[in-house]
């Protein structure tokens, strides 16, 4: 385990990501844009980590920079990021390259954009095992089809010489699983990987995904702003709120007893089909903050309706429900306070009862 | 393979087009009836026989469909002459043809290259010192008119220092040494605009392409930046390149290095139309521009069937 092999034998529980600290900001002409800022995090083999929040949060901006893919001249990291024991943020290109596809490998939102247009894809497939293994074509080529047909594609050996837009956005997707499964990676990113497709089709990616975590082993970090989804496949959630994540538990801890009011906001603003229909739909007053120019203290303070004059300094993310070490989260309001403050409640909107949530 | 055939039937479609075009702009379009197109056709300096032979054999009292057949008649079996000085048209243009051939084809690998070669590092140097010193050099060449540079050239590296041949062409087959000897500053010459050009073109093709989503796919999958490069950016980036490439270069083959071959005296096609048009000799120029809009729409349609071939998005529509 001291050099990043083939991830083969992945031991269950085993812990496969440490990120520490980590800051990501830009420099643009609007100023400087602290897109991540100290965001902490572990990911153990087989488990589903969701980083839950809304557009421009940093939960993208965190994962891509897992895999480098946010390096450039504008941009400053500081913090760590650790894959077993390969660091990620400091690492040289060449390191970078041998995790990235082989180690981590990322599933991309938008299903349409993401295959080169001009190339087909069993080759676009092919291109990325052979850069990792030293296999003949024809062997590549056979792996290919195998993968192919490993995430539902039907008649998998005769697609393979199809270019992507032959393809259907959800059929897209599924090749793009097909292409970040390639090497057995160890950690699977999916950003927003359902975002771009109908809700049919969104349901069958997520069903593969939690059926291939299973199969594999593998570590999932799934970004998204769909708490829908999340309910149905994560087993721990971390919610981010401008750069930070100001919450953090497993499904149940966030679902049934969140202790932020932007978690609260994000799950009363979940509309239910089985429940009477609001005379508006719920939302969370006000807009995110710039960020490149974010208020003092908490961040959510300005739309928070709980504020108060302790929200100035910054909450450091730490347990404050009692036995629960694992459920974390930046507000200073007192527990008590919280649970009888917040307006959202089991069986109203956006949560499901209790009895009625599948075993989890 | 279908797409082909359509592609080369609508290429003659166009052809046809551009033979009506060229025959009303030349014989309807100026007006003053049947007289005054036998005058314009017949020359400047033309005495009152030749206007009336010329009258007889474009068939001007005819009705004007008619008309047209006769000048598609004549074009087609070569019995196009210039009355000026009685010189066959196709002739003029069949002898022209290896000299303007292999001033724009030798032309046209020089400045395909160095475009691709200064672009590309531009792109990948972007903002750059490598880029900004190409990005001078591009827009001094695309400033610096033919004429005045191939003047300079011939000034200073012909009569200056005698490095050069003063102009003029050699037979690929008579010397072939010789021939490249006199071509080298045509070749600069002409070349100097495209590299320019498309230097810049694909510089900011290529920097378009690095944000696709599907580079960021290919730097996920643990690819080398030069893998990178060239097997996703260059390949999209250059599908543009192959577009402008077709129609500068059928331009440039069909006599449009008129400034060129006139400089350096190379007697091409390019320099036949100059030179007729000097003269207001309506029957060559009318041959040239037909021969010209040929390779136009010729490349023109092969730049269609290879990019059914390089996109394969378009190849099944």
């Amino acid at each position: 385990m001291s050099t990043p092999g083939p991830a083969t034998g992945i031991a269950k529980g085993e812990r496969l990501l440490r990120v520490e600290d980590l800051e990501v900001a830009f420099t643009t002409e609007e100023g400087v844009v602290q897109a991540v800022d100290g965001v902490s995090f572990e990911l153990s083999a087989g488990e589903v980590l969701a980083v839950v929040g809304e557009s421009g949060s940093g939960k993208s901006v965190t994962a891509m920079t897992l895999m480098g893919l946010t390096r450039s001249p504008n941009a400053r990291f500081s913090g760590t990021a650790h894959y077993k024991d390969q660091e990620l943020v400091n690492a040289s290109e060449d390191e970078l390259r041998r995790v990235r596809g082989a180690e981590i490998a990322m599933i991309f939102q938008d299903p349409m954009t993401s295959l080169n247009p001009v190339l087909k894809i069993g080759d676009q497939i092919a291109e990325q095992i052979q850069e990792h293994q030293a296999l003949p074509d024809a062997q590549a080529r056979e792996r290919t089809i195998e993968l192919l047909e490993r995430v539902g594609i039907p008649r998998a050996r005769d697609r393979l010489d199809s270019y992507p837009f032959e393809f259907s956005g959800g059929m897209r997707q599924r090749v793009m699983i097909a292409l970040a499964l390639s090497c057995d990676p160890s950690v699977l990113i999916a950003d927003e990987p359902t975002t771009a497709l109908d809700v049919t089709i969104q349901a069958q990616i997520l069903q593969r995904i939690h059926e291939l975590r299973e199969e594999t082993g593998a570590g999932v970090i799934l970004v998204t702003h769909d708490l829908g989804v999340v309910a149905d496949i994560a087993d721990r959630i971390a919610v981010m709120y401008a750069g930070r994540i100001i919450e953090e538990g497993t499904l149940d801890q966030i679902f049934y007893d969140p202790q932020h009011p932007y978690t609260w906001g994000l799950l009363g603003s979940i509309t239910r089909v089985d429940k009477p229909r609001p005379e508006r739909l719920p939302a969370i007053r006000g807009l995110p903050p710039s960020l490149a120019n974010r208020p003092e203290g908490c961040h959510f303070r300005p739309r928070c309706p709980h504020e108060f004059p302790k929200c100035t300094e910054v909450p450091p993310l730490e347990s404050r429900v009692e036995g629960q070490p694992n459920h974390r989260d930046r507000c200073w309001l007192p527990v008590d306070e919280k649970r009888e403050k917040r307006e959202v409640r089991p069986g109203e909107i956006g949560l499901p009862d209790k009895e009625e949530a599948p075993a989890a | 393979m279908r797409f082909t055939v359509r592609r080369l039937l609508n290429m003659l479609f166009v052809l046809w087009a551009v033979s009506v075009l060229t025959f009303l702009i030349f014989m309807v379009m100026p007006g003053g009836g049947d007289e005054q197109a036998a005058l314009r056709i017949a020359g400047r300096n033309a005495n009152e026989a030749q206007v009336q032979t010329v009258k007889k054999e474009w068939g001007l009292d005819d009705p004007i469909y008619a008309q047209y057949a006769d000048m598609m008649k004549k074009v087609f079996t070569g019995d196009l002459i210039s009355y000026v000085n009685q010189v066959n048209v196709r002739e003029e243009i069949v002898r022209g043809i290896p000299r303007t051939a292999s001033l724009v084809i030798g032309a046209g690998i020089i400045w395909l290259f160095f475009g691709v070669v200064f672009g590309v590092l531009s792109a990948v140097y972007a903002g750059r010192f490598t880029d900004r010193a190409l990005n001078v050099l591009a827009l001094v060449g695309i400033s610096l008119p033919v004429f005045w540079v191939g003047l300079v050239l011939l000034y200073y590296l012909t009569d200056r220092i005698a490095l050069f041949p003063p102009g003029g062409y050699t037979e690929l087959g008579d010397d072939p040494v010789d021939w490249a000897y006199h071509l080298i500053l045509p070749w600069f010459a002409l070349s100097i605009l495209f590299i320019g050009f498309y230097s810049r073109v694909l510089r900011s093709n290529v920097l378009d392409i690095s944000s696709e989503d599907y580079v960021r796919t290919a730097r996920a999958k643990g690819l080398s930046e030069r893998r990178i490069l060239i097997r996703h950016t260059l390949r999209n980036a250059l599908i543009p390149i192959v577009t402008l490439f077709g129609l500068d270069f059928g331009a440039a083959l069909g006599g449009g290095a008129i400034l060129t071959e006139s400089v350096f005296g190379l007697q091409g096609v390019g320099q036949y139309a100059a030179e007729s048009i000097g003269r207001l000799d309506l029957p060559p120029i009318m041959g040239v521009v037909l021969f010209g809009a040929f390779f136009i729409v010729l490349l023109n349609a092969i730049v269609d069937i290879l990019y059914a071939f390089l996109d394969p998005r378009i190849r099944l529509q």
